[in-house]
């Protein structure tokens, strides 16, 4: 294993333990609040863990008697913001690792150029960095990082804070340059998971909750947070006369045990709005009270706390849909896929 | 904003700045040549601008370190201290004279020490440059670490992320950031240095050439030579306004 963490930070009641294979990119999802930037400050030496310990390539970083502080681990990190230094030329920028690491002037200098074209923005060598802008910036910052030659990426939501327009290029700039490499990637859109990862973890409240390959987590979710990324409704509770809190299913993978706890999973699309409950159905219905409205993609969203639904505008005009309307959510067992958690 | 407050404003403004033109009304312009290029008045004029940018110099040297253990360090009692660095802020010039007279001066804390080594700093001109610098330290320190809080840390980490120490953070990123703040400081210093008074007559005495300083000389004057003392105030309103142009060419520049 390439970076193995792992720490306890009850000031911030965060607990994980962690693994990036040499060459892989784990991402972490999670929502706000759940850990994530604490995993990341004590892989990269900002926080030292009450307890625990942070290796990368054999090396302790971090243990009850080593801490080598952030300038001598090879971890680089990119954040939101691409935080180039102001007074530097962006040539300048980008030749700040290898000049740190104690390279002349003139190799830093090729060096900053050969890492500029390989993101695309060689021409901008010689600008200021308040003259680029913030799609351009994140590419330095992402150049100026590699030209470090770290043993370990972080990256801290590295899109976040850009124009949607410029976000699928970036990601295939990202998609090219982190193969191969050993990185650690922040995330809460599920397209970066999906496309720049190979394996994901799902933290909430301080633990890791869900792990595993990405196309897996996004397919089988076991955690509320990877289901809603999943854009699919997840239903939870034990496994009791052969459906999940009522919810009747097809079980995917061996079937649960009378009282384990188990999901039922099923796409927004395959939810069918009633204003009562159709006698007779075999299908599930869940009463529920709308909370919100809103259009999705040529679909209209209809949201019930933690369920979704997608219905035609035609039909949400004709039931009147609104906010606080009591409803019924309808969904066929076929359409449900039912597993142990 | 009220559009009432423009008239205390404009009161305001009026008291700042009318004394500055009564100064330059009563020159008396056919001798202010000879009354400033007299062999008293330049001493005095070259010894303030000499011992203003050696304090100036001994701000930067010692305040930008008290700076930054200010701004990037927590320890108990850093209140305290930060209160007594910019004691000399609030104190009399004169109480600090007579403070820097009891620690430095022959009979003072560390009179016998100096004594022994042979250094004699009372009533010499580096009483004056410490003088100088005792008063307009906090200056520096307080502007520089308004800076330092400002610029944040987060360029800092980033910096170290890509392998630079603590030593190449601070001399590459850190000083580059908070320049503006450190350029308008220093300027705060030398401008506070060069009208020093009460602390530099109770410690240095007033020996021309010596200690003698511009505000000590006008002050001097002022009781024989009244003609001289406003000509030479009027140097040191053009050196002011000299200086204060100079800091802002160089923010806007940065």
């Amino acid at each position: 294993m390439s970076l193995e963490v792992e720490a306890s930070v009850p000031d911030r009641d965060v607990e994980v333990a962690l693994e990036v294979a040499e060459g892989e990119t784990l991402a972490v999802i999670g929502p706000n609040g759940a850990g994530k930037s604490t995993v990341l400050s004590v892989v990269g030496g900002l926080l030292r863990p009450a307890r625990g310990h942070v290796r990368l390539d054999g090396r302790v970083l971090t243990d009850d008697r080593t801490f080598v502080p952030p300038h001598g681990r090879r971890v680089a990190l990119l954040a939101q913001d691409p935080l180039l230094f102001p007074h530097l030329s962006v040539r300048d920028n980008v030749a700040f690792g290898p000049r740190s690491g104690g390279a002349g002037r003139r190799t830093s200098r090729e060096a900053a150029h050969r890492w500029l074209a390989e993101v695309g923005v060689e021409e901008l060598a010689g600008r200021r960095p308040r003259e680029v802008s913030g799609g351009e910036g994140q590419r330095v910052a992402l150049a100026r990082a590699l030209a470090a030659e770290p043993r370990l990426l972080l990256l801290d939501e590295p899109m976040a804070a850009l124009d949607v327009a410029v976000q699928p290029a970036l990601r295939q700039t990202l998609r090219r340059v982190l193969a191969g490499r050993t990185t650690v990637l922040v995330t809460h859109d599920v397209l970066d998971a999906l496309l720049l990862a190979d394996r994901v973890v799902v933290m909430e409240g301080g633990r890791i909750v869900e792990a595993g390959r990405t196309a897996d987590v996004l397919e089988r979710p076991r955690s509320a947070f990877a289901a809603r990324i999943a854009g699919l409704n997840m239903v939870r509770g034990p496994w009791l006369d052969g459906a999940v809190s009522g919810i009747r299913g097809i079980a995917t993978g061996p079937a649960p045990g009378a009282g384990e706890p188990a999901v039922a999973v099923f796409r927004p699309s395959a939810v069918a709005v009633y204003r009562e409950a159709p006698a007779g159905s075999p299908r599930n219905s869940l009463p529920v009270t709308i909370t919100e409205v809103e259009p999705h993609g040529d679909a209209v969203r209809v949201r019930a706390d933690h369920l979704a639904a997608d219905v035609t505008p035609l039909a949400a005009a004709e039931l009147e849909l609104a906010p606080g309307l009591h409803v019924v959510f309808s969904v066929k067992a076929t359409e449900v896929s039912v597993y142990r958690i | 904003m009220p559009r009432w407050l423009s008239l205390p404003a404009a009161l305001g403004a009026a008291f700042l700045v009318l004394p500055v033109i009564a100064i330059v009304a009563r020159v008396d312009w056919a001798d202010f040549g000879t009354l400033i290029t007299s062999e008293a008045s330049r001493q005095a004029l070259w010894l303030s601008l000499r011992t203003s940018t050696i304090s100036t110099l001994l701000c930067i040297l010692l305040g930008t370190p008290m700076a930054m253990v200010l701004a990037r360090t927590s320890f108990p009692g850093q209140g305290v201290l930060r209160s007594l660095v910019l004691l000399p802020l609030v104190l009399p010039p004169v109480v600090g004279g007579l403070a820097l007279l009891y620690t430095f001066g022959r009979r003072g804390l560390l009179g016998e020490e100096l004594e022994a080594l042979g250094i004699h700093v009372a009533f010499s001109t580096a009483a004056v440059v410490m003088a100088q610098t005792f008063v307009a330290m906090p200056f520096l320190v307080v502007s520089l670490e308004g800076a330092l809080r400002t610029a944040g840390q987060r360029y800092d980490v980033v910096a170290a992320s890509l392998g630079a120490g603590p030593t190449t953070v601070f001399r590459r990123v850190t000083l580059p950031l908070v320049l503006p703040g450190l350029v308008s400081g220093a300027v705060l210093a030398f401008a506070r240095s060069l009208g020093e008074f009460g602390a530099t007559i109770t410690f240095a005495g007033s020996l021309q050439g010596v200690t003698r300083t511009l505000p000590l000389e006008i002050y001097q004057q002022r009781e024989t030579d009244v003609d001289a003392a406003v000509a030479l105030s009027l140097v040191l309103v053009v050196v002011a306004v000299i200086v204060i142009g100079f800091a802002r060419q160089g923010r806007s520049v940065l």
